[in-house]
């Protein structure tokens, strides 16, 4: 009930706002696929991982040097993204999976920064610092609204099959071996192959939310596969509430709001948003979405 | 202590920045890195009994929350210092650089060097050879036994925390002199710090050293040898060491 | 009139940015705020100095603040990343930032740059090396972005054009914290060697230079960024007598630039340097322009056409505009000396109206491609 009326909402707006706000929505919805798609590993999988952003950028770089370079067009460039990303994933998930917690949280770093570095020097391919320019949006969707509708499509469709993935059987067996993974084991689940899959899976996700973002900006840079980047992320789905699926989308919300809006008023932005995660995860440390529900419901009783 | 705390080169940063000021007042370099280093335990005395304690054993809260309080001293320092990259000078007596066996070397980074063994060492003989380390190491263990036995854990876990700030932040002063102070210290800071750590094994003193000989020289000399990996090389080392010993070299638990 | 600045005020490439704001205000304040009989109203985007952030904060100040001019933006790879936005939205554009081929080979009919390429003040100083200072042999080091490699490319070309030879060329990456490994490579049989550096770098590594006891050895020249006003004020006495070129400097004897400098000085307590001198010459470059239109700045297409033929006296000289958009207009070679108790850039040269393209042929040269790593090819590097 609740997300039919978001829905509608969403529908709405291009109707009633000004640009500004369409694009600054569109960009909202990307960020959101990309802290969902963290969320199937830190919340879901309770498997902290730093270097998510590699994904997201990695297909935007597939994409758009498959444009510049070989000339595709974009029915052709996205599923090479695609899958070029899940090849590379399923190759680093083979080694991030070696430790877990803070080692796991380093590796998924480092793998990052490897990708990171090689798009920064690699610069015959990648053009290094200056970043791919001169890129097109499939079905030349170039204004705001209709970018927007798209944008929106996709979103619905992620979350959806991010849901779907979550309450299946395999997604409850992955909450198992966050919860306990040893008896898990016990179980005779194959622990490993669980985390695996939710790994390449959810680098599939961050892959389309790459795709999202090179046409909406039309350009890619290194700076999108850094640490930084991947932060970003992991303090939204943080912020929001991991291990709720609608955690990321208001962490989403709250991060590029942040960002985007309120640093156009307030200039120390950056220490805002440094104060609003340490409050947020000392005074709500489940996230916003389960500690606004905890207040709400304790305020209700008292009623 | 098991605290994944990715404040420290935001603490490292802040005691440049402080020895920066401090200097104007204290022209001698090593008792600014004293005060910087007291005075940034202050602040890491704070982080932990007020902020960082309520988080034991959840790794995501606590990478968070010191994720968000370097946000806040990355930007508290820009406010106060500025933008601008501030340097700290060398102590006239090692300014010269030294010639030995027909090389260069600059005599400070040598002091650096002799500074950073007698560190070492002094932590080490701390934590493996007092009584004061025998209790901590028990805290950590087993920190429900340890507590039974009459050692007071937290305020053990305090006074570690603070002697981690006070070091990193002494270290950003004596550092300074090669880096200066300026803003993204901390980001380039801390990722060596992390994988130091790692690939030497979480809980380990002499991985933390073996780590950081490891990591330097393939380092410096990856950098030499292979310029246009030079991101890569950084990582390479924890990555391999990892993916075939998920301890780390020495480590004592996985991390 | 709306008048937006996109510049950077966190992060590590802050400093610059908050130069470029106070310069600016600067300006419009004496002009009491407005230009040419039209009161200006001024919105500041902050990037981050991260190149998708400057996209969105651009759209932000044309969507949402209905910009009709931007100063700026800072960076070259925010300027490349806004490229496309600027050609759709049609942007008028006066740019703070390097990038090479906005100007060359996909040239945005809407940008204009009043401040320098990377390499239009670097190919002075090398002709400056080669005939002046008498050198044959050099390295260069530059940070390994974009800007380093076009400014040590167009280095080398004119260094080997007149006979001299690039033995070396280091480009540390830009975040490096100690360039010991590079310092310990660097080839001393040389006359000197080109500082290709931005931000901090240049400084760090000098310092560096001395403790190694190279400075004797290897007499460093600096590129425009290496040693700025901005770096040079936290510097000592291993700067004295460091040759840089630049199309600035806070020492230029004209009256415009005393009082620029007088004035930013009062308030600030330091000189000028290149990001607070490009917004001041950017602004000057608008107020001309649109005296010219007499004030009207909503024809966009004649605000570009009236750009590139003016004339304009500003505080680093008389500036005009090429076809291209690119500035023309004086190169300063500077000497740091120590005067009135402090570090100063003291100009000992000016090459008079140099472009983009130095002395070569405006054809030939963009036939060519791009100044890059990898091009013109360093044919006499030794190992």
């Amino acid at each position: 009930m609740r997300w039919g009326v978001l829905l509608a909402a969403l529908v709405a707006l291009p109707f009633l706002a000004g640009e500004y706000y369409i694009n600054l929505t569109s960009q909202i919805f990307i960020f959101a696929i990309f802290a969902a798609s963290i969320n199937l590993l830190l919340g879901y999988g309770g498997l902290p991982t730093l270097g998510h952003s590699a994904y997201m950028g990695l297909a935007a770089y597939i994409s758009a040097l498959a444009a510049l370079k070989l000339g595709w067009p974009h029915w052709a460039a996205a599923p090479a993204a695609l899958l070029g990303t899940v090849l590379v994933a399923g190759a680093f998930g083979l080694i991030a999976l070696r430790a877990t917690g803070l080692g796991f949280l380093m590796l998924t770093l480092a793998l990052s920064q490897v990708l990171w570095g090689t798009a920064y020097r690699w610069v015959s391919m990648t053009d290094g610092d200056n970043g791919l320019r001169g890129l097109s949006r499939p079905f030349q969707i170039d204004g705001a609204t209709p970018f927007y509708f798209f944008a929106l499509a996709v979103t619905v469709f992620s979350l959806w099959m991010m849901a779907r993935y979550v309450g299946s059987p395999l997604g409850a067996a992955l909450k198992g071996t966050r919860d306990q993974a040893r008896r898990m084991s016990a179980l005779g689940h194959d622990v490993w192959l669980i985390r695996w899959v939710t790994f390449v899976y959810a680098a599939f996700w961050g892959a389309v939310s790459g795709l999202l973002f090179v046409y909406y900006h039309k350009y890619i840079h290194p700076i999108s596969l850094s640490l930084q980047s991947s932060a970003e992320g992991l303090l939204a789905v943080i912020a929001g509430g991991s291990g709720t699926l609608a955690g990321p989308l208001v962490g989403a919300a709250i991060v590029m709001l942040l960002k985007n809006w309120a640093s156009a008023y307030i200039e120390r932005w950056n220490m805002l948003l440094g104060f609003v995660f340490v409050f947020i995860v000392v005074f709500m440390p489940e996230g916003v979405v389960p500690g606004v529900k905890r207040l709400w419901l304790r305020f209700r009783s008292r009623a | 202590m098991r605290i994944a705390n990715l404040t420290h080169g935001a603490l490292f940063m802040l005691g440049a920045y402080l020895g920066v000021s401090i200097l104007k007042r204290v022209p001698d370099l090593w008792l600014a890195a004293a005060l910087a280093g007291a005075a940034v335990a202050v602040f890491g005395f704070f982080l932990e009994r007020f902020i960082l304690r309520k988080l034991g054993g959840n790794v995501l809260g606590q990478v968070l929350v010191t994720l968000g309080v370097s946000f806040i001293i990355a930007d508290l320092c820009l406010i106060v210092w500025g933008g601008d990259p501030i340097p700290i000078p060398t102590p006239g007596w090692l300014q010269q650089p030294l010639r030995l066996f027909g090389l260069v070397f600059p005599a400070y980074r040598l002091a650096v060097v002799v500074i950073a063994v007698i560190a070492a060492v002094g932590l080490y003989v701390l934590i493996e050879r007092t009584r004061l380390g025998a209790m901590i190491r028990a805290g950590v263990d087993d920190m429900d036994m340890a507590r039974a036995v009459g050692i007071p854990v937290s305020r053990l876990f305090t006074t570690v925390f603070c002697l981690g700030a006070a070091l990193a932040g002494a270290g950003g002063v004596i550092g300074g002199p090669i880096m200066s102070a300026y803003p993204g210290l901390d980001a380039d800071m801390l990722p060596l710090a992390l994988i130091v750590v790692i690939l030497g094994g979480v809980g380990s003193l002499l991985g933390a050293f073996v780590g950081a000989f490891i990591t330097g020289f393939v380092y410096t000399f990856g950098v030499a040898l292979l310029p246009d990996l030079a991101y890569v090389i950084l990582f390479l080392p924890m990555i391999l060491v990892i993916a075939f010993r998920p301890r780390g070299l020495f480590g004592k638990f996985a991390a | 009139m709306r008048l937006g600045l996109m510049t950077v005020k966190t992060g590590p490439l802050a400093s610059g940015g908050i130069d470029m704001e106070r310069a600016l205000i600067q300006y419009l304040k004496e002009k009491n705020y407005a230009l040419a009989g039209r009161k200006v109203e001024l919105f500041v985007g902050d990037s981050g100095g991260v190149p998708a952030q400057s996209r969105t904060k651009t759209q932000e100040l044309v969507e949402r603040d209905r910009i009709q001019v931007m100063i700026g933006p800072l960076d070259t790879a925010s300027a490349l990343a806004t490229d496309d936005y600027i050609r759709s939205q049609q942007l008028l554009t006066l740019s703070v930032a390097a990038a090479e081929d906005m100007t060359q080979r996909k040239p945005n009919p809407w940008f204009t740059r009043g401040t320098s390429t990377s390499s239009q003040c670097s190919m002075p100083l090398a002709d400056y090396c080669a005939k002046t200072l008498k050198m044959k042999r050099m390295v260069v080091i530059a940070d390994d972005i974009a800007y380093g490699h076009e400014m040590c490319a167009g280095f080398m070309r004119v260094f080997e054009d007149n006979g001299g030879k690039v033995v070396q060329r280091m480009f540390p990456p830009l975040t490096v914290p100690d360039y010991g490994t590079y310092l310990a490579q660097l080839k001393t049989n040389v006359d000197g060697i080109f500082l290709g550096f931005a931000g901090s770098n240049g400084f760090r590594f000098l310092r560096q230079m001395n403790e190694y006891g190279l400075i004797k050895k290897v007499t460093p020249v600096g590129g425009m960024t290496a040693l700025d006003e901005a770096v040079l004020r936290n510097m000592g006495d291993e700067a004295l007598g460091i040759v840089t070129s630049c199309w600035y400097s806070a020492d230029i004897e004209n009256a415009i630039n005393k009082r620029f400098v007088a004035n930013f000085r009062a308030d600030w307590s330091y000189d000028p340097g290149f990001y607070a001198a490009a917004t001041y010459t950017e602004a000057a470059v608008l107020d001309a322009t649109l005296q010219q239109l007499k004030g009207k700045v909503e024809d966009k297409a004649a605000f570009m056409k009236a750009v590139r033929s003016i004339k304009v006296d500003t505080c680093r000289g008389p500036v005009q505009f090429d076809q291209y958009g690119n500035v023309v207009g004086n190169i300063y070679i500077r000497k740091v000396v120590r005067k009135f108790g402090r570090l100063v850039n003291e100009v000992i040269h000016t090459y008079p109206n140099v472009s983009q393209f130095w002395t070569y042929k405006p054809d030939e040269f963009l036939k060519n491609p791009v100044y890059s790593r990898d091009f013109p090819p360093y044919k006499n590097l030794e190992s």
